[in-house]
């Protein structure tokens, strides 16, 4: 549980204003110049570099069981992996793992 | 019909299709977000205030880390980074509107209209800036309200799931879809990759820092070989 309030707000609001300042970055203010070849380079990788290393841990080591692998969440993560680099079709692949999330603690009790 | 008034409705048609994803990601941002303690108020200004629902999610996760509110922000906001790129392509299409406009514009950037308007912009090029405009506002329509929508109805939903669900275990699972189908070529894998490495090998770094050094290292190494798969196809 999250219970710190000032820290909720304080991420909402500068989270917020953070993300705009991003969106209106060139359409507001730097206009119809080129952004440099390495800068563009660099952003193009900003998803694909944050998000599986925040995915990680949390898949290896769910808080859920104190730390402990779970065979459940480590096979949902990879059905989730495998249809979505399969079909490429990111609800299709929620849905997958979310099945195979709830079908493995039936099937190996 | 006024070319501009077309113009929405085709926007309303290019990013009608999202709202496929678009639904369900709402509503579990607002179960997320309402099992992590928020209540029904702040989980609504994060949605109105922010619309990014990686970034949502991420900030979300850390802070149920216990990782201080400096390092949540620097890691939510680099998953956002990508919108200066969205932001810095359509500048040369509506780059020209007012300033007011521009700003309500950029709000509205998200992942979903960005798409729709940059395939638009370049099939279309010549249109008038009324025309581009409209279909800008025309591509928010379907998508931007339903984000409020599915959270709220997500946020009342929240408190009566049960623990069985395993609901913590959305998050990763829904990074996981959205990653998977964004690894097309190999400086993408080679960026994941790495990211997972760093952020396994740098975990006892305090404070969630490992993952800070892992994203650079990734963004770092996606370049990389982008660089050196281009310069043996050049």
């Amino acid at each position: 549980m999250i219970t710190d309030t000032v820290q909720i707000w304080t991420v909402i609001v500068v989270l917020g204003i953070g993300t705009f300042l991003i969106r209106f970055s060139f359409l507001g203010v730097i206009g119809s110049r080129q952004m440099p070849e390495w800068a563009l380079r660099l952003l193009r990788y900003t998803p694909v570099a944050v998000m599986p290393g925040l995915v990680a841990p949390l898949v290896l080591w769910p808080a859920a069981t104190a730390g402990e692998t779970d065979p459940a969440r480590l096979a949902a993560a990879l059905t989730t992996l495998a249809v979505g680099l399969v079909f490429r079709n990111v609800i299709g692949a929620i849905f997958g793992g979310a099945v195979v999330l709830y079908l493995t603690p039936l099937l190996i009790g | 019909m006024p070319a501009s008034r077309s113009a929405f409705l085709r926007g309303v048609k290019g990013s009608a299709p999202f709202a496929i994803v678009i639904v369900p990601f709402g509503l579990l941002f607002g179960v997320v977000a309402t099992e992590a303690g928020l209540n029904i108020v702040e989980v609504m200004t994060f949605s109105i205030m922010v619309i990014a629902g990686a970034a949502q999610f991420a900030a979300i996760q850390m802070m149920l880390d216990d990782a201080p509110t400096i390092i949540v922000l620097a890691t939510a906001l680099a998953v956002n980074m990508r919108m200066a790129m969205y932001s810095a392509a359509l500048t040369p299409h509506l780059g020209a509107a007012p300033l007011r406009m521009r700003a309500v514009m950029a709000y509205f950037l998200v992942d979903q209209t960005y798409a729709a308007a940059s395939v638009e912009y370049e099939r279309r090029p010549q249109q008038t800036l009324a025309e581009k405009i409209g279909f800008f506002f025309g591509a928010v329509a379907p998508v931007c309200p339903l984000w409020y929508v599915a959270t709220y109805a997500g946020a009342r939903l929240g408190t009566a799931i049960p623990p069985e669900f395993a609901l913590d275990f959305a998050v990763p699972i829904t990074f996981l879809a959205i990653i998977a189908p964004m690894l097309r070529t190999a400086a993408h894998i080679a960026a994941a990759a790495t990211s997972i490495a760093l952020a396994l090998l740098l975990a006892f770094l305090p404070y969630n820092t490992g993952l800070l050094v892992a994203s650079l290292g990734a963004m770092l190494t996606g370049a990389g070989v982008e660089i050196r798969t281009q310069g043996k196809r050049g």
